[in-house]
């Protein structure tokens, strides 16, 4: 694990709570890794089990799924199904020997920049912990 | 619909740990109702198939197709100008298509990828439960339109039997015991008196035990 | 003609109007006998018969034929019993004829734990016909003479057929028009499961002697001394169809340390008491499986002795 390595990591966020959350960290001039692809969803629950697995097809290190909270989802109950999606991914990972914190799913509020950002950080450092997928 | 349940990846993994063209096939029949074997579900498993080839570093070549069922000879061949361009196929439909596609193709390597179960329905979205066994004889409306033979743990005709308890079968508490239920019901249909007849030894001649099974429809055959 | 269907002790003892006791005894995990003689000897002039049981919650023991015989050589009455898990009708027509033919005159027609229970639950399922069917099976070929097919049969088996009843499992409304059922289909006697709710057996037993059963099959109530606090809880928790009172597991633990066993006896004995008094009960089953050697204490307590010769 080089000091080099800058982990590829796809990133889905609804264009609801996430959204705004995004809105307010850019508003605070909140820098977001450039290693992260951000890929704007109209809720967490739109994304299927082959939306989470194609970005470790074509390469990636990590992804993650940032959305609203259990109780305040816009569309109820996207969330929730996203949760689920993204247990059963954990699940396929395992059973090929990938380490299925690879990929994870964080509840947002609207008004919280800073925690848009933080949870792009935290996966950035995991990822970079867990190292490049290939060398597993 | 047939129920079935995808094998273990590791299982199928090791299935074809050796091929390097691999087509995976799927149904839009019962498994596509079941969540288990349709167009998404070949996705799926074409991606994963994918993803574990980062681990070994092996160049693989994966396809995914789905066939409008593999139950019937004319879909079967819908695939026969691609399948020499793989060297193994996956076929995520119930039990029989795998054995048709090995018949229609015999030089192929047909793997089944899911383990088929039981004919049953859906109860719930993502559970589906037990009803019918193929007994051949059917007889659901002597027991008020519940089939002991597929829901009894015993297949008992006069049950219940006295493991029966808080409407559950001793076998499990996931598992409902069907002749509470026939009782209850009877009861509410004011037929009980019928459950007092006594039902002799079913012949089950009609049913597996009785060799494998063929239905010929001579006014159907050209 | 015979008044007689089997000729058995217990059948004479039952129709001679005595309280019949019986008891039970489980086979071995292998083909030793040593412990099931010393076992069939704490029994010995005890009961009338002893139940052997047919491979019990699916744990794969001697079979009850065997072990039956083994009984009858050491000079007691089996009353051999088989399940409808493991038999295809061949098997059991068979079987029945095998052990008619070595001196067995009393069976036992149960339907058998699922396998699933049992230390191999991997097994094939048989359940080829059910407990209902298999007293039927009997009655045709002792009776009619013969097998299921209509064919006549070459000597045709003399038993005295008895079923197994259990009157707390559920549906409870339903058990005691199961009870007729099987005596309509040809039960002659009768084995409760073990009974620890009183209030709840004389309920069933009046609604059975209501149904003028009692006159038309001998009804034994089963009774199973209680080892102990655990025991009691075990078999309230984790037996199906089974019913222990709360009341009954507070008088067990206040009896004291070391003094637990001896009170789980003597409910038992205040039960069979009560049961020889009870309309429509004629006899008792004891089950004290490997308890075998305080049979003939809770024989002689509970008047038991000597048993009637007929």
């Amino acid at each position: 694990m080089s000091d080099n390595f800058k982990p590829k990591i796809v990133a889905f966020y609804c264009s609801n709570c996430a959204s705004s959350a995004a809105n307010v960290a850019d508003g605070m001039n909140k820098v977001l890794p450039e290693n992260i692809k951000m890929v704007q969803v109209p809720c967490t629950g739109r994304l299927e089990i082959l939306h989470l697995l194609k970005p470790f097809e074509e390469g990636a290190d990590g992804v993650y799924v940032a959305g609203c909270q259990e109780d305040s989802c816009q569309y109820v109950t996207g969330i929730t199904k996203a949760t689920k999606r993204v247990a059963h991914v954990k699940k396929i990972l395992e059973q090929l020997d990938i380490a299925p914190e690879r990929i994870d799913i964080f509840n947002l509020s609207a008004g919280r920049g800073q925690a848009f950002v933080d949870v792009a950080s935290e996966m950035n450092d995991r990822i970079k912990e867990l190292g490049p997928l290939l060398s597993e | 619909m047939i129920v079935a349940e995808q094998k273990p990846i590791t299982e199928i993994l090791e299935m074809v740990k050796e091929f390097t063209k691999i087509l995976v096939l799927g149904c839009k029949g019962c498994v596509t109702v079941c969540n288990v074997g349709g167009s998404k579900e070949a996705a799926i498993l074409a991606s994963t198939l994918k993803i574990a080839t980062r681990k070994t570093n092996k160049k693989i070549e994966v396809a995914a197709h789905t066939l409008e069922r593999q139950c019937d000879p004319e879909y079967v061949d819908e695939v026969k100008d691609r399948i020499d361009d793989y060297d193994a196929v996956i076929s995520i439909a119930c039990g029989v298509g795998p054995q048709f596609l090995s018949e229609r193709y015999p030089s192929a390597r047909i793997f089944p990828g899911v383990n088929t179960k039981f004919m049953g329905g859906a109860v719930e979205h993502g559970m589906w439960s037990e009803r019918c066994a193929g007994c051949g004889t059917c007889v659901i409306h002597h027991f008020g339109g519940l089939c002991p033979i597929s829901r009894c743990s015993k297949s008992l005709l006069n049950g219940p039997c006295g493991g029966s308890s808080n409407g559950k079968c001793e076998i499990s508490k996931d598992v409902d015991c069907i002749w509470d239920m026939i009782v209850k019901k009877m009861t509410e249909l004011g037929r009980l008196e019928e459950l007092l007849e006594f039902v002799p030894p079913k012949s089950w001649i009609t049913a597996r035990d009785g060799g494998p099974r063929r239905l010929i429809r001579e006014e159907l055959v050209i | 003609m015979s008044e007689y269907k089997s000729g058995s002790n217990l059948e004479k003892i039952l129709k001679a109007g005595h309280f019949a006791f019986t008891g039970e005894c489980g086979p071995p995990l292998g083909a030793n006998v040593e412990h099931l003689k010393e076992k069939a000897g704490h029994l010995k002039g005890c009961v009338d018969a002893v139940n052997v049981t047919d491979n019990q919650t699916a744990v794969v023991r001697m079979s009850s034929w065997a072990a039956s015989l083994v009984l009858l050589q050491e000079g007691l009455e089996p009353n051999f019993q088989m399940v409808c898990r493991d038999r295809n009708r061949l098997a059991i027509q068979s079987d029945i004829l095998g052990v008619y033919s070595h001196g067995i005159k009393n069976m036992l027609c149960l339907s058998g734990d699922h396998q699933r229970f049992g230390n191999h639950p991997e097994a094939k399922n048989v359940f080829d016909i059910d407990s209902m069917q298999l007293i039927h099976t009997v009655k045709t070929m002792r009776d009619e003479g013969t097998f299921l097919n209509g064919q006549d049969i070459d000597g045709p088996p003399e038993l005295f057929i008895g079923a197994a009843s259990n009157p707390f499992a559920e549906p409870f409304e339903f058990r005691v028009h199961r009870l007729a059922k099987k005596i309509a289909v040809g039960a002659d006697f009768i084995q409760t499961q073990c009974i620890y709710n009183m209030d709840r057996f004389r309920e069933f037993m009046k609604r059975a002697v209501d149904m003028g059963l009692h006159e038309k099959c001998f009804i034994l109530a089963g009774v199973t001394p209680m080892k102990s606090v655990g025991m009691a809880r075990y078999m309230a928790k984790q037996v199906p169809g089974m019913d222990v009172p709360a009341s009954l597991i507070k008088r067990l633990q206040g009896a004291g340390k070391g003094k637990v066993a001896g009170e789980g006896i003597k409910f038992a004995v205040e039960q069979i008491e009560e049961f020889k008094e009870m309309e429509g009960v004629a006899g008792v089953h004891l089950m004290a499986i490997e308890w075998e050697h305080r049979v003939p204490e809770i024989s002689k307590l509970a008047g038991m002795l000597p048993r009637p010769k007929v």
